[in-house]
């Protein structure tokens, strides 16, 4: 690790807010889209890419800096109100907050910059700005370092002199501006040996003076390396609020100064500051900063009761190491409670006494902790919905269709990382529904639809879960096309007699789609299959609901952690594996009654009237053969994605509890119906299964005699 | 001698940037996020010099100065205009404003602290 650099950290805290605006300009947007009249919103997205081009600036990123420079040129116009908005103008606006957010990311993974996009949309923001071509070029100097070096008119540049002549009279407005002689002086004589003199000969009588006025002049003999342009850097604050002469070359001692003047250096400076007070007395303008005002704010009270509603909804930034760092020791704490509350159990203790009361205190607020800790992760799903409303502008203007999505619920917490994740299966069901899901504008008006489409996006926390819903408006699933499709592909039989679900959840298959040209859009080989599949790796479910003629929705329901899960503990064949509590519907035991034999290597069992099929998880998992019996087993009914349940014999139930997800990272093989690892509580590591990865696995061996029906269980 | 600086920027790359610029020279920083956050951060302090933005929410830079100048004990107080125009009008805007100088953003650290040694000793 070597030392953290700042300027990269400040670099790496400049693109964090970058997303912040990009955020805000987005938000503020929207908001024009449905009042551009609005001036403060109008400021916002201006000040949004404002910011953007500044830090930019300071990074040298050139390319973004050029592109929000003219961004903001347009925007600018709109907030003076030289240009009015217009819808045209809105959408173009959406699409270069797009393209900057790609500039954003781009530069800051340095990776190729979108040059092509970028310039055609400034040629469209140029447009706009009609004929001012003269702003253009001075954007341009904008830009160029400047010194502060400055060069005034009348400088006699004689770069081999080494003796300047400096003439100042401070008109009365240069105190306005808090500009002081007294320090220009002192900047000046800086530079090498100086001569300063007073010239007071304008100061009127007392009776005449205005005490703010300035009287005062000064000459400087300056012996220096430094050019006049050097000398007149010293004043260029001040340019225009004095009378300013340097002129070069002039010998010392020159004849115009009155002799009396004509004092050395290290007393011509206290002779200013003797000066200066006099100046300071009648002019208390150019008094120094020191607060003459009884008023005292300094030890003022209310002073930090002001500060504090802005100091209120403060936020401290923190390394995502270091809480992923936090999160893993809460683990290890979980652990080492159950740990501990299993050798106390061990130990013979009464369930009253004072350890195992107090065990109980632990394991609350070791529970709390946890609670507390995922709650750090979690973020507002904006940004993620945010990126998902120009996926419906981009996917909308590809097909031609007017499309507008309505998002909800975007302040719902989820984890990071699961928002992460989350990013590119919501891209691919968005993409669907504005492709496939939403009819085009023609279907739509025949059925008395609005022409414009509709996409709904929202988050909520429904009991313990998060759950993200796409739905649209259409025209719903056709699924006599569905299943035809399927037939025809070799997925189904082409007599399987299928309910409404199943033949929505046919969409999940591998291999199928639904468009018979594959549209640019919806892609090429990326299915719902693959959308099922990341849902299933952040540990959640999805689901469809569709109806003809009034649309499509998709229910995504996840776990608000990825790091924590409330687990089954059961033994098979002797091991200790752990299933997902919340995919376990209901525990049921065997008996003759409730089992049926349908053919070797398949039961089905009974339960209240419907037959689910029986896997043993012993031979899934390849522990044990087929059992000769499975009376008085223990079965879990497991609930599947689609609604359908498949029962799984384990020899038994261990507790309920708690656990800690340890991923298995690569160096270990990916076994099929594993999903992860724990610790559990007297140290021993079990198995964290993923119940429907194992029984699809259980019904692919199967492989004679695979009924239609069980197929589309999976 | 450690001069007291009060910057106000409504981005916080910014305000990094000029921390890190000033305080290796000695500099003490204080920052504020807007420019009503600066008069309320003002009212507990008497820096030797002030640096801001222009385009900040709530109150921009111009309502800044003019906030600072209209107090007594800040009608002296060095003020620079951190702007990323070079364009003359915006300088002339600020000065009748009553800023001091002006800084063109991106700003060169050391310039910065010339600048600021320039106005505020």
């Amino acid at each position: 690790m070597t030392t953290p650099d700042p300027m990269a950290e400040i670099r790496a805290s400049f693109f964090i807010e970058c997303e912040e605006l990009l955020e805000a300009l987005q938000d503020g947007l929207e908001q024009l889209a449905d009042d551009a009249s609005d001036i403060e919103t109008i400021n916002v997205v201006f000040r949004a890419v404002h910011s953007i081009k500044g830090g930019a600036g300071a990074f040298g990123l050139e390319a973004l800096v050029r592109f929000a420079h003219r961004y903001e040129t347009v925007m600018d116009a709109v907030r003076s109100g030289q240009i009015a908005p217009d819808d045209a103008m809105i959408k173009l606006f959406f699409r270069c907050a797009d393209h900057l957010s790609d500039l954003v990311r781009g530069s800051r993974d340095e990776t190729e910059l979108p040059t092509a996009v970028g310039e055609a949309l400034l040629g469209e923001l140029d447009s706009y700005l009609g004929g001012t071509p003269a702003e253009e070029t001075e954007e341009d100097i904008d830009f160029q370092p400047m010194g502060l070096s400055l060069d005034l008119p009348g400088i006699n540049s004689a770069p081999t002199a080494n003796t300047l002549q400096v003439t100042f009279s401070p008109q009365t407005e240069l105190y306005a501006t808090g500009n002081e002689p007294f320090k220009l002086l002192g900047n000046l004589a800086a530079l090498g040996a100086c001569t300063i003199t007073l010239d007071a000969s304008a100061l009127p009588s007392l009776e005449a003076l205005e005490p703010e006025n300035c009287y005062l002049s000064w000459t400087a003999e300056l012996e220096s390396a430094a050019d006049a342009a050097e000398v007149a850097s010293i004043f260029e604050f001040v340019d225009g609020l004095c009378a300013l002469d340097i002129s070069g070359g002039a010998a010392p001692g020159f004849p115009d100064l009155p002799p009396l003047d004509d004092i050395p250096l290290g007393a011509e400076l206290d002779d200013v500051e003797a000066e200066a007070p006099v100046a300071k007395a009648e002019a208390p303008s150019a008094a120094p900063a020191q607060p003459p005002t009884p008023a005292g704010a300094m030890a003022d009270p209310s002073g930090t009761g002001k500060a504090a509603p802005s100091a209120a909804k403060s936020v401290v930034r923190v390394d995502l190491d270091r809480i992923e760092r936090l999160v893993n020791l809460v683990g290890e704490l979980v652990i080492n409670q159950a740990m501990l509350s299993q050798s106390l159990e061990q130990a013979g203790l009464s369930p009253h006494s004072d350890a195992m009361n107090g065990l109980e205190e632990f394991q609350r607020l070791t529970r709390d902790i946890q609670d507390s800790v995922m709650m750090i992760r979690a973020q507002p799903v904006k940004s993620l919905f945010q990126r998902m409303s120009r996926i419906v502008r981009e996917a909308s203007a590809a097909v031609g269709k007017d499309v507008v999505l309505s998002p909800e619920g975007e302040t719902t917490e989820v984890d990071k990382t699961v928002i992460e994740r989350l990013a590119d299966p919501l891209t691919h069901m968005i993409r669907n529904a504005v492709d496939h899901g939403l009819e085009d504008t023609e279907t739509r008006r025949a059925a008395g639809k609005s022409a414009k489409g509709t996409v709904r996006l929202t988050a909520a926390h429904r009991s313990g879960r998060v759950v993200i819903e796409v739905s649209d408006d259409g025209g719903g699933i056709n699924r006599p096309k569905v299943q035809q499709i399927a037939i025809d592909k070799g997925l189904i039989p082409a007599d399987a007699p299928l309910s409404d679900t199943e033949i929505d959840n046919l969409l999940f298959l591998p291999g199928f789609s639904t468009a018979s040209e594959v549209s640019d859009l919806s892609g090429r080989g990326v299915g719902m299959d693959v959308v099922r599949t990341a849902i299933q790796a952040l540990g959640g479910r999805i689901t469809i609901a569709s109806e003809p003629g009034i649309g499509t929705t998709f229910s995504i329901s996840l776990p608000l952690t990825l790091a924590v899960l409330d687990g089954m503990v059961v033994k098979v064949a002797g091991e200790t594996l752990v299933l997902p509590l919340n995919l376990v519907v209901e525990t049921l035991t065997i008996d003759e009654t409730n089992i049926d034999h349908v053919r070797p290597g398949l039961n089905v069992v009974r339960v209240r009237g419907s037959f689910v099929p029986l896997s043993d998880l012993g031979v899934v998992l390849g522990y044990r053969p087929h059992l000769e019996d499975y009376i008085d087993r223990v079965v879990l009914l497991i609930a599947l994605e689609d609604g359908n349940r498949a029962a799984l014999v384990v020899d038994e139930i261990d507790d309920q509890r708690q656990v800690v997800i340890k991923g298995l990272d690569e160096s270990f093989y990916r076994a099929p119906g594993i999903a992860a690892a724990t610790i559990l509580g007297d140290g021993q590591i079990a198995l964290i299964l993923d119940p429907s990865d194992i029984i699809s696995q259980a019904q692919s061996h199967e492989h004679s005699a695979i009924t239609a029906r069980k197929e589309i269980a999976v | 001698m450690s001069l007291s600086i009060l910057a106000v920027d409504d981005s916080r790359t910014m305000r990094d940037m000029i921390r890190f610029a000033l305080e290796p020279a000695g500099f003490t920083v204080t920052t504020a996020d807007d420019g009503v956050h600066g008069v309320e951060v003002l009212d507990g302090m008497a820096p030797d010099a002030i640096i801001t933005d222009i385009n900040m929410p709530r109150m921009d830079g111009f309502g800044f100065i003019d906030a600072v100048r209209g107090q007594d004990r800040h009608r002296a107080t060095p003020i620079l205009v951190l702007t990323t125009e070079a364009a003359p009008e915006l300088k002339a805007r600020a000065r009748s404003a009553g800023a001091t100088g002006w800084i063109v953003k991106p700003f060169d650290p050391i310039k910065l602290v010339k600048a600021l040694h320039m106005v505020a000793g």
